[in-house]
């Protein structure tokens, strides 16, 4: 069977034959984003064309979701004033507020 | 740690030696340590004396190896939880001040917050040690060695320990053939033992478990080592059973480590989830903060323990051309340097040291830890 690759209609939800409730609203740094019951935080970002969501702890550069499995750390977010989720395995939720993480994302506490 | 530290004072002495480890560097009790360069844990004896020796020469090290090995002069801070604690923690720091300790007492709740801001509020007061330090013992570990030019054969075990018709020592024997020389050290840490008694002496290092935890990286959240005054019973009690006490300090590269539990088990690697659950409990009701931070992993290690608590240092009188160098239980990587410094004197006739030698009162020391002083294996030759 072959398809056109440029196939727009080729979506993860397509592939899936998946037939979701209706899409709730999540935030990253307070703009408003879709997200569909069952997508992970990271699923929500990538379909919301966004890429990176975290800067690391020395040099300050940009990460996002890697494995995508929880595996890597690499896509931590903090998703409603808690640092350090794992954006590839959060469910996301209505109303969840994410917020890029800078560094440790604790910076509050440093002494 | 102390192997490394013996090759490079040896080497610097201009021995050449020979580094034989049957895993890679920092396998085994460095790797599982914290790192942690104390004096405030150490009652008036040698093991002190010793220790101070050490910090003046970790200072250095670091200035030989700056940034590499993440030296950190950071200080220790001991918490006492009760007057009484308080007051048992100021008798003890008195004798640790006539014996060359630097230290002050800190006096009520605010003085000790404005030394760490996140300890737990209501505590009577402690006492700060300045010359406590930390390095990263793996990094140090291989930076000592690297710097000591010594030939490194890792992965290889020694099977025998070579001997002449006298009895002296003639080298090693490891799978891949027989390494002679006129010295062999013995700095197997925590298998100490064994070597010793692969050169048909006897040394009595016994494993103490410890269980570290390791939190998600931080901000500077403790600035120096804190730890509960009951740590110092832990570390001098010869006891088998579970003995745990809050040990928590940051580390350069963001996670705080959390210790420090004492067990003799053998070697028992399994890992045991009462122990992580009172050490986490521990640290949070020193640092409450903690309670909000998620422990990432844990390590766990063996320290070598001798029955005195006190290190087997120098030449064993019993095997010619033998040096012993471990049984330093949780001190090891503190006590490094001065080891190295004192196993190159034996190794030379006393020629070693950045300054040509030890300094006054060290012949008295190093007869506190002549490694024969169990009184087993006498007359073994």
């Amino acid at each position: 069977m072959s398809r056109n690759p440029r196939d727009t209609s080729r979506t993860p939800l397509d592939l899936a034959h998946a037939t979701p409730d209706p899409a709730f609203e999540i935030t990253l740094d307070g703009r408003p984003l879709p997200a569909l019951p069952g997508q992970s935080v990271a699923a929500a970002l990538w379909a919301a064309g966004i890429l990176s969501w975290r800067t690391t702890r020395r040099d300050g550069r940009p990460r996002g979701a890697f494995c995508g499995i929880g595996s890597c750390y690499d896509c931590l977010a903090t998703v409603n004033s808690r640092p350090n989720q794992r954006a590839c395995l959060v469910p996301a939720r209505p109303g969840d507020a994410v917020t890029t993480q800078e560094g440790t994302g604790r910076a509050d506490l440093a002494v | 740690m102390v192997g490394a530290a013996c090759a490079f004072y040896a080497a610097r002495s201009g021995l050449s030696v020979v580094v034989v480890d049957r895993g890679p560097v920092a396998g085994g009790t460095t790797g599982a340590g914290e790192g942690n360069l104390l004096v405030s844990d150490k009652e008036p004896g040698p093991e002190l004396d010793l220790a101070l020796l050490s910090t003046r020469l970790w200072r250095e090290l670091a200035e030989e190896f700056p940034e590499r090995i993440e030296y950190e002069p950071k200080g220790g801070l001991v918490v006492a939880t009760t007057g009484h604690g308080l007051d048992a923690l100021r008798t003890f720091a008195t004798t640790q001040r006539e014996a060359g300790v630097t230290c002050q007492d800190i006096e009520g709740a605010d003085a000790l917050h404005d030394l760490e801001p996140h300890l737990a509020p209501g505590l009577p007061g402690g006492v700060h040690y300045p010359q406590d330090a930390q390095v990263q013992p793996a990094l140090a570990a291989a930076h000592l060695l690297r710097a000591s030019g010594a030939e490194l054969r890792l992965g290889e075990e020694v099977t025998a320990v070579l001997r002449g018709p006298d009895g002296a020592v003639r080298g090693v024997r490891t799978p891949r053939g027989d390494l002679l020389a006129p010295a062999v050290v013995n700095a197997a840490g925590t298998w100490g033992g064994q070597i010793a008694a692969l050169a048909g002496t006897e040394l009595p290092v016994l494993p103490r478990r410890g269980f570290v935890l390791v939190t998600e990286p931080l901000p500077r959240v403790v600035r120096r080592k804190v730890y509960a005054a009951d740590y110092v019973a832990d570390v001098a009690s010869g006891s088998a059973a579970l003995q745990t006490s809050a040990v928590v300090e940051g580390t350069a590269a963001g996670p705080v480590l959390i210790g420090a539990s004492r067990e003799r088990v053998g070697f028992d690697r399994s890992l045991s989830v009462e122990v992580l659950r009172r050490l986490a409990r521990q640290a949070g009701e020193l640092f409450p903060v903690l309670k909000g931070v998620r422990v990432m992993r844990t390590y766990h290690g063996f320290r070598p323990y001798l029955p005195d608590h006190l290190p087997a240092i120098g030449a064993d009188a019993r095997v010619p051309g033998l040096f012993q160098a471990c049984g330093h239980e949780g001190a090891g990587v503190g006590l490094a340097p001065a080891t190295g410094l004192f196993v190159a004197n034996a190794l030379t006739g006393g020629t070693a040291g950045p300054s040509g030698g030890l300094p006054v009162g060290a012949p008295t020391l190093a007869e506190a830890f002549r490694p024969e002083r169990f009184g087993v294996g006498a007359g073994v030759v």
